[in-house]
C-alpha cells in the first residue's frame, strides 16, 4: 500500500511538471492580458495531434518535432490574438475575451474532429513508448518519457521565468502586469507586449501537447478534461501568479493522482472540490493578489 | 385618464399578433416534423430568457445553466421513477423539480457569487463538470445510459400539441417575470450591481441577497423545463442533460437578440434553436454544425456585441430622427465593442431607498 502511494506521488510530481508548463502560460496570459483562455485545452489537444502527425509522417523525433511545433503554436498564438483578442475593448472585455477563446476552442476542436476523427490516438514512438523503457529511480519504476517530458517542463519553465525576470521584454512583460496604462505612459508598446505573450502562452502547449499526447490516448473531446484541470490549477494558485501555478499544478494532480488509489472515477472531483473549498476561504486564491472587488 | 402613444400602440399590437401567432402555430401547422421545431424552440425562449433574468441583469455570465436542465431532467426521470407516476400526471411534478433546481441555485450561488466576474463563469463551467461526474458516475442516475422517462400513450400526430402549449406556457410566464423584474426595484438593483457593484453595495443594496435571488428564479424555470425536456424526448443521458454547448448555446441567443433585454433572448433563441434543429437534420453538415457555432458566435461577440434589439431600436430611431437633430446618439456612439450600456441605475436605486 505504500509502495503503491509512493509510486504514485512520484508518478504525480513528474505529471504536474508538464500540466505546470500548461497553466504558466494560461496564467501569464491572464496575468498580462486579463484574459482567462478556455482554449487552452483545446490547443494542447492540437499541439498534440501535431506532434503525432509530424512522427507519423515524417518519423522525425518527437522531442525534435517541437523545434517546428513550438514556433508553429506560437504563431497561432499571434494570429488568435490579432484576429480576435486585441478587437475587444470595454469593461467587460475579460468575460467578453472568455466568451471569444470558447468559441475558438469550439471551431479548432470541430476541426480536429473533421481531420482526425473521434477515435483515440496516443503518440507511440518506438524510442521512448514501444518498448515501454522504464528507469529505476530511488527505487521507483518510472516510465521514460515522464522523466524526458519532466525535464522539458522543467526547462521551458525556468526559460519563461529567465525571459520574465532577467530580460527587457521580460520586465515589460511585468510592467504591463503591473499597470498597463502606466506602462503605455514609460513608451512599452502594450500592444506588442500582449501580442508576444499570448504567443508564449499559446507556444507552451506544443510542449505540453506532446507530452500529453505521448502519456495519454486522446481525441479532440479531450480539451474539456485537460482544460477543467488547467482553469482549477490557476484559480488555486492565483490567477496570474506565475509561482501559484507551479506550485499548485504539483500539488492538484499529485493528490489526484493519490486519490485515484482508492477512488479512479472520482478522482478528478478532487480538482473541483479544492477548487470550492479554497474559494470559500480564500476568493482570490491561494497566492492571488488582494484586489478580489476590483472589476 | 392616461392618453397611449403611439409607439406603445404599435408595441401592444405587435405583442397580442405575436401571441395570436404563438398560440395557432400548432394549430395551423400540424405536421409533428415541424411542432417538434415549435417545441425545442420554445424550451429554449424559456432557458435563454431565464438565464437572461440572472445574467443578463446582474452582469455575471453563467456558463454553468446546464447544471440546473439537468437536474431536472434528471429529478423529473427520478421522481416519476420512484413514485410510480404515469402519463399526464408527470407534470404536476414540475413545480417540485423547480423547487429542487431552486435549491441548487442557492448552494451553487453562495459558492460561486462570491468572486469576481470573470472567476464566476469559470466557477460555473467546473460546477457543471462536477455535475455531469456524479451523472456518470452515480448508480441511482443510471450511468452513462441515463434515465427513461415514463411512457406516454399519446398518439403520434397531436403528440407534441400538449408539449408545445405547455412550453408556450413556460416561455410566455419567463418573459413575463423577466419584464416584472426589469420594472422592478430589485431589477434596478440587480442592474445597479451589473453596472459598478462596489457603488451599489455603497448606497445600501444588499448586492449578495439581490444576486442570489435572481438566480434562484433563473435556476429554478431552468430546472422545470429541463423536466419538461426529458418528457418530451423521453430519456436524459450525462452528456445531452449536462451539455457544454447547451451553455454556449444560451449565452449566444442571449447575445445575438440584445444581452440584458426583454425580447432579444427570445428572439435569439427563435433563429438559434429551430437553425441548429435543421442543422443537425442535414447529413451534409454533419461535423460542422460546432464550427459553424463558434464562427457564429465569433460574429456576433465582435461585429454585433449589443444584439440585434438594441442595435435594430438605433437603426430605426436613426430612421426616424432623419434630418433632426439626434438627441441620444450619444449613448449609442459611447458603446462600439462593449456590452450594452445604460446610464447608471445606482443613483435611482439610492434614490428608491
Amino acid at each position: 500500500m505504500a509502495r503503491e502511494l509512493y509510486q504514485q506521488i512520484a508518478d504525480g510530481i513528474l505529471v504536474g511538471g508538464v500540466y505546470a508548463l500548461m497553466a504558466v502560460g494560461l496564467t501569464l496570459i491572464f496575468g498580462v492580458l486579463d484574459i482567462i483562455n478556455i482554449a487552452q485545452g483545446v490547443l494542447v489537444i492540437l499541439g498534440a495531434y501535431l506532434s503525432y502527425s509530424i512522427y507519423a509522417h515524417f518519423h522525425i523525433d518527437i522531442f525534435v518535432g517541437l523545434l517546428i511545433t513550438i514556433p508553429a503554436m506560437f504563431v497561432v498564438g499571434v494570429v488568435i490574438h490579432w484576429a480576435f483578442i486585441r478587437r475587444l475593448r470595454g469593461t467587460e472585455r475579460t468575460s467578453m475575451t472568455l466568451l471569444v477563446t470558447y468559441a475558438v476552442a469550439l471551431i479548432v476542436e470541430g476541426i480536429l474532429y473533421k481531420i482526425y476523427g473521434a477515435n483515440q490516438v496516443q503518440i507511440n514512438e518506438p524510442s521512448v513508448n514501444g518498448t515501454k523503457a522504464t528507469i529505476r529511480l530511488l527505487g521507483f519504476y518510472l516510465p521514460d518519457i515522464y522523466i524526458y517530458s519532466f525535464i522539458l517542463a522543467l526547462v521551458l519553465v525556468a526559460a519563461i521565468y529567465l525571459l520574465l525576470y532577467r530580460t527587457k521584454f521580460g520586465r515589460g512583460v511585468r510592467a504591463v502586469m503591473q499597470d498597463e496604462t502606466a506602462a503605455r505612459l514609460i513608451g512599452i508598446e502594450v500592444n506588442r507586449v500582449a501580442a508576444v505573450t499570448f504567443g508564449i502562452g499559446i507556444a507552451v502547449t506544443a510542449a505540453g501537447g506532446m507530452a500529453y499526447g505521448a502519456t495519454n490516448a486522446f481525441n479532440a473531446n479531450s480539451g474539456y478534461d485537460l482544460i477543467s484541470r488547467l482553469l482549477a490549477i490557476i484559480i488555486l494558485g492565483g490567477l496570474g501568479s506565475v509561482g501559484g501555478a507551479l506550485a499548485s499544478s504539483v500539488f492538484m494532480i499529485t493528490l489526484e493522482s493519490v486519490v485515484g488509489i482508492w477512488q479512479p472515477t472520482w478522482a478528478i472531483a478532487v480538482f473541483y472540490a479544492a477548487l470550492i473549498l479554497v474559494l470559500l476561504l480564500r476568493p482570490e486564491g491561494l497566492l492571488g493578489k488582494k484586489a478580489v472587488r476590483a472589476q | 385618464v392616461r392618453s397611449i402613444s403611439p409607439g406603445t400602440a404599435v408595441k401592444g399590437g405587435l405583442l397580442v399578433a405575436v401571441i395570436a401567432l404563438a398560440i395557432a402555430f400548432p394549430q395551423v401547422l400540424t405536421n409533428p416534423a415541424v411542432t417538434t421545431y415549435g417545441v425545442f424552440a420554445m424550451i429554449f425562449v424559456t432557458v435563454a430568457s431565464a438565464w437572461n433574468i440572472f445574467s443578463g441583469n446582474s452582469g455575471y455570465i453563467s456558463l454553468g445553466h446546464a447544471v440546473f436542465y439537468g437536474s431536472g431532467a434528471y429529478a423529473l426521470g427520478l421522481m416519476a421513477k420512484g413514485w410510480n407516476v404515469e402519463g399526464s400526471t408527470v407534470f404536476a411534478l414540475l413545480p417540485l423539480v423547480g423547487v429542487i433546481g431552486a435549491g441548487i441555485a442557492l448552494v451553487f450561488g453562495l459558492i460561486a457569487l462570491h468572486v469576481r466576474r470573470h472567476t464566476f463563469i469559470v466557477i460555473t463551467i467546473a460546477v457543471f463538470f462536477i455535475f455531469q461526474l456524479m451523472a456518470f458516475n452515480f448508480s441511482f442516475t443510471g450511468g452513462s445510459s441515463g434515465l427513461n422517462s415514463p411512457f406516454l400513450s399519446w398518439p403520434a400526430a397531436t403528440y407534441n400539441t400538449p408539449f408545445y402549449y405547455i412550453a408556450l406556457g413556460y416561455a410566455a410566464g419567463t418573459i413575463a417575470i423577466a419584464w416584472a423584474v426589469r420594472r422592478s426595484r430589485f431589477g434596478l438593483q440587480l442592474r445597479a450591481i451589473r453596472d459598478d457593484e462596489d457603488r451599489a453595495r455603497g448606497l445600501g443594496v444588499k448586492t449578495m441577497r439581490v444576486k442570489l435571488a435572481a438566480l434562484v428564479i433563473s435556476g429554478a424555470i431552468t430546472a422545470m423545463i429541463g423536466g419538461v425536456w426529458f418528457y418530451f424526448i423521453n430519456q436524459v443521458q450525462p452528456q445531452t442533460g449536462f451539455d457544454p454547448l447547451f451553455d454556449l448555446l444560451i449565452v449566444l441567443m442571449a447575445f445575438l437578440g440584445g444581452y440584458g433585454t426583454i425580447a432579444g433572448p427570445a428572439l435569439g433563441a427563435l433563429i438559434i434553436e429551430p437553425g441548429t434543429q435543421w442543422l443537425n437534420t442535414q447529413p451534409q453538415f454533419s461535423g460542422l454544425s460546432q464550427i459553424l457555432l463558434g464562427v457564429v458566435f465569433l460574429f456576433v461577440i465582435l461585429v454585433l456585441p449589443r444584439g440585434i434589439i438594441p442595435t435594430g431600436g438605433e437603426w430605426a430611431k436613426k430612421l426616424r430622427t432623419r434630418g433632426r437633430p439626434a438627441v441620444v446618439a450619444t449613448v449609442a456612439m459611447s458603446s462600439q465593442g462593449d456590452v450594452p450600456p445604460e446610464p447608471p441605475v445606482s443613483d435611482k436605486v439610492g434614490a428608491a431607498q
